[in-house]
């Protein structure tokens, strides 16, 4: 066990969420430590490309498509959302008292070197291909991430 | 021994430490780093930056809403 390593599972697609997985994890590594950030379900639309990319999938995985945020412009609050009313408010005080935006972290977030996996299997199920996700991740499953759990003094599931 | 100013004002929570951890990833040791910030719990914060990442807090001073440290790279 490394006192010197973090991991995160980032579950949800909240906005709210996803800013406090980002800010641990920069947190973590401002501090030196190793961090790895394994996006699974929800979590997977955080990392999604602004634009549209034409792919083959089948009809279900374009409803899917269709229905989820696709990146983290777009996500809205785990509460009081109202329609993305919520998500627009939140980030407009936020701008106002200077709080980085999620962009932005994930941005720090690599350039401190912190490691992102995409979980394959979630991939699947919903039909994200690797095309559609930004660059620089990782694609693993389960036991990539148990692996660096194991490492880790901090396992946290968001 | 070289003195770095860090200018840190308006920065949220992590960004001050963010950026003296990235100041002090290019320094020598024994460099002292002066930060300003206006995050109120960097207050609490640098201390446990320091003691984790090895480094000397040197002073921790407030003056009308800023906060000043001074810490030297171990």
């Amino acid at each position: 066990m490394s006192a010197n390593k973090k991991t995160i599972i980032v579950f949800s697609g909240d906005l709210d969420k996803a800013m406090a997985s980002f800010i641990i994890a920069n947190g973590a590594a401002a501090m030196g430590n190793e961090v790895s950030m394994f996006f699974t379900f929800w979590g997977l639309n955080i990392l999604k490309k602004p634009e549209s990319i034409k792919l083959k999938k089948s009809f279900l995985e374009t409803l899917f498509g269709w229905i989820m945020p696709r990146g983290a412009e777009k996500l809205g609050l785990s509460k009081m959302n109202f329609g993305g009313m919520g998500a627009f408010m939140m980030k407009t005080i936020m701008r106002k008292k200077n709080v980085s935006t999620l962009n932005e972290l994930i941005a720090t977030a690599r350039e401190m070197g912190v490691k992102m996996i995409a979980c394959t299997m979630a991939m699947d199920v919903m039909g994200i291909k690797e095309e559609e996700l930004i660059d620089g991740l990782e694609y693993g499953g389960v036991i990539s991430y148990l692996g660096e759990a194991d490492e880790a003094n901090v396992n946290l599931f968001i | 021994m070289a003195e770095i100013k860090i200018n840190a004002r308006g920065l949220q929570c992590p960004g001050p430490i963010v950026q003296l951890f990235k100041e002090a990833k290019t320094c020598a040791c024994g460099d002292i780093l002066c930060i300003e910030v206006t995050d109120h719990g960097f207050k609490k914060d640098i201390a446990s930056w320091c003691k984790k990442t090895n480094n000397i807090l040197l002073s921790l001073d407030e003056e009308n809403g800023v906060v000043k440290a001074r810490i030297k790279k171990a």
